[in-house]
């Protein structure tokens, strides 16, 4: 029942993708799909911003560990060997390979996270600005990543219901860890970090932990944006990638997972629409920013979910 | 609250306005906004000068040509958004842009998937046309490439400036210098010369003077820099510092006004290679040049001229075709055969590459002047 419980969304999510990528109009797909992405982005790196607390700007570096990872992996084995059907050869790498992607990210933000969660505030921001910095220019000058131009002719793997499926993964994980021990201990880092220590809570632990898996999910996200747009270049990860993760994260309200959620979809949705405005759609998409942040200082939801609110408006009506 | 904004979005992106004479839509993608929002706005500004000159000599048979432009920020997924909204949308019946190559290289696929041809005015990189051994039948370019461009100044260095010791400055976190030191090296051993050293720079850095010293005590007659123009300029000025007198050779990174603000007079006997020369007395060029000026008060730099060009050329392929999109449009762009443009006459090889002289330049009082013209 309860193995059930946990593969119910999956269930019910896969025939949904499954049609609205059969029957949407291929642009509504597509933003859907860039949608999908960036919410895996901003609900994973809300687990190190929001859950704990910390300020993490390398979100970008791990995006690009786990899409050169996954390319890589989907490149060299792209044809199917001993006759296995094309369809199921082709999503069976490319399940291994995101996996690998997520496992490389992990590692790496273990790697980056031990030393430097030692630190707080700003200057772990740093530390994962400059984490962010190396990893790019790394890619850049290793030829066999493909350079500044990066990996081309990467295969077209990613669909709406791998992006879909991915992106319900994250927020379910998300969603089951904030409740959990483990979840609750964050959110007491996040909250009081010297009081969380006194009550016995392994805070540097904790913020590693959080930190390692928001780099998997990075790096998922990372892994399918590469394989929509069949091209893995090191500009697609610049800070100014993280800084954008960042601001979902803040507007939708440090802490809450839909708030992330519903801040990657509006955002990637109104960038879209406003597409026809030309040079002026960044000016007014910073002033989108700037109202809604003067409107709403704590996000759209604050630390709260949005559930959370509609269960207030029942009460204040029994009332 | 999901479920309402999509729906929202669907309708707002379904919506499009018909008209009765409906005009042959093109597509624009460039970087509007963004670091390198200059190579979008040369770009744009030179396809809608193209648009208007042809409206106002009937467009095609009648049918009036319209631009729709959409910026991509500099970003490769963003240009990749654009272009299936430009086919799966819009509907136009062809996609121009970019300049970079990281750009063209995400819209390429979505160009070929969808059979809408697509040419890229300033992509040199050789993968935007053909990856991996194979053709992209639907992606066409304007442009040479970076191997063309590296084998050109070596034959000017080795044959016109009769140089024998060269040595090369390279940035190595770019493709694009890297291509163009890898070709002019390979050429000019060919042709007899000597390199004499090899050394390298990242894109950003200040201070040149431990590879210029390096160099200077080679004593090589000309130094190869193909980098873009911000790292040149400040190069150039360093090794005056140094006393070094010899030319310093580039590619048409070097193209800015910003080069000439930055190097000053440091840059001057310097020799660079490009798509036109704003110096060329031949009628079409100054008059484009002319109408461009009045129309937005500044000159045309190289990427304006191959926008301009790319869509002289798709202009003229339409008057080809049997229709002016899908299929007849790819194969009449394939056989575009010495179509006299601002950028030199160009050919499509089977490689879908322009195949068109490049010109060198040489800058004298802070400003680039026509040396001379090597053909393929």
């Amino acid at each position: 029942m309860r193995a059930l419980r946990s593969l119910a969304p999956f269930l019910l999510g896969a025939p949904v993708f499954w049609l609205v990528q059969c029957y949407a109009p291929p642009t509504l797909a597509i933003v859907l799909l860039m949608a999908g992405v960036n919410v895996i982005l901003a609900v994973s790196l809300n687990m190190v911003n929001g859950f704990t607390g910390q300020f993490s700007l390398g979100h970008a570096g791990f995006m690009a560990i786990g899409a050169y990872t996954t390319a890589k992996i989907t490149l060299a084995l792209g044809d199917p060997a001993g006759g296995v059907p094309p369809w199921l050869w082709s999503n069976g790498v490319f399940l291994l390979a995101l996996l690998a992607g997520m496992g490389l990210s992990a590692l790496m933000g273990l790697m980056v996270g031990v030393p430097s969660l030692r630190l707080r505030g700003d200057y772990l921001a740093i530390v994962t600005l400059g984490f962010n910095e190396i990893i790019r220019v790394l890619i850049e000058n290793v030829r066999w990543l493909g350079g500044a131009t990066g990996i081309s002719g990467v295969p077209p793997y990613t669909t709406l219901v791998w992006v879909g499926l991915a992106a319900l993964a994250t927020v379910v994980t998300a969603q089951r860890l904030l409740c959990s021990t483990h979840g609750r201990a964050m959110l007491s880092v996040r909250e009081d970090e010297v009081a969380a220590e006194a009550m016995g809570v392994d805070t540097v632990g904790y913020k590693v932990r959080a930190f390692a898996l928001s780099a998997a999910f990075a790096g998922l996200g990372g892994g399918l944006l590469g394989h929509y747009i069949l091209l893995v270049t090191p500009k697609s990860f610049t800070f100014v990638k993280s800084i954008e993760v960042v601001v979902m994260v803040v507007l939708g309200g440090m802490g809450s997972i839909s708030g992330a959620t519903l801040a990657a979809v509006l955002l990637t949705g109104a960038l879209e629409l406003m597409r026809g405005l030309d040079q002026y759609r960044m000016v007014m998409y910073s002033l989108l920013l700037v109202v809604l942040m003067l409107a709403r200082p704590t996000g759209l939801f604050g630390t709260r979910e949005i559930w959370e609110f509609w269960g207030a408006k029942k009460k204040k009506a029994a009332a | 609250m999901k479920k309402t904004l999509s729906a929202l979005l669907a309708a707002a992106l379904l919506s499009s306005p018909a008209a009765a004479q409906d005009p042959i839509l093109i597509g624009v993608i460039g970087s509007l906004t963004g670091a390198e929002a200059t190579y979008g706005l040369s770009t744009r500004h030179g396809v809608e000068l193209a648009i208007e000159e042809l409206n106002s000599k009937g467009g095609l048979k009648g049918r009036m040509f319209a631009a729709k432009v959409y910026d991509d920020q500099g970003k490769p997924e963003e240009a990749a958004t654009a272009t299936t909204r430009l086919v799966s949308q819009d509907k136009v019946a062809i996609v121009l842009g970019e300049v970079a190559s990281s750009r063209s290289l995400a819209m390429a696929p979505i160009a070929e998937a969808n059979k809408v041809p697509m040419i890229t005015p300033s992509s040199t990189n050789p993968r935007v046309t053909k990856d991996g051994g194979k053709v992209r039948q639907w992606v066409f370019r304007v442009c040479f490439i970076d191997p063309f461009q590296g084998t050109v100044m070596a034959k000017w260095a080795r044959e016109s400036l009769k140089l024998e010791r060269v040595a090369i400055l390279r940035d190595v976190g770019n493709d694009y210098s890297m291509g163009l030191s890898d070709f002019f090296t390979a050429k000019f051993k060919e042709l007899g010369g000597t390199i004499l050293a090899d050394e390298s720079y990242k894109a950003g850095d200040q201070d040149f003077k431990a590879q210029l010293t390096s160099l200077k005590g080679k004593k090589p007659q000309a130094i190869y820099t193909p980098g873009y123009y911000t790292d040149v300029a400040l190069i150039a000025r360093q090794a005056r510092e140094l006393n070094m007198n010899m030319p310093l050779l580039g590619g048409d990174g070097w193209d800015s006004s910003k080069l000439y603000e930055i190097g000053g007079s440091a840059l001057d006997g310097y020799y660079f290679s490009n798509h036109y020369s704003t110096d060329d007395p031949s009628p079409a060029i100054q008059n484009f040049i002319k109408t461009y000026k009045a129309k937005y008060k500044e000159t045309p730099d190289a990427l304006a001229a191959l926008a301009y060009d790319a869509m002289l050329i798709t202009a003229d392929a339409m008057g080809r075709a049997t229709a002016p999109t899908g299929e007849p449009l790819r194969k009449a762009i394939a056989a575009t055969k010495g179509f006299k443009g601002v950028t030199g006459v160009i050919t499509l090889d089977a490689d879908h590459n322009a195949v068109k002289p490049a010109v060198i330049l040489k800058i004298t009082g802070k400003k680039p002047g026509y040396a001379g013209t090597i053909k393929p």
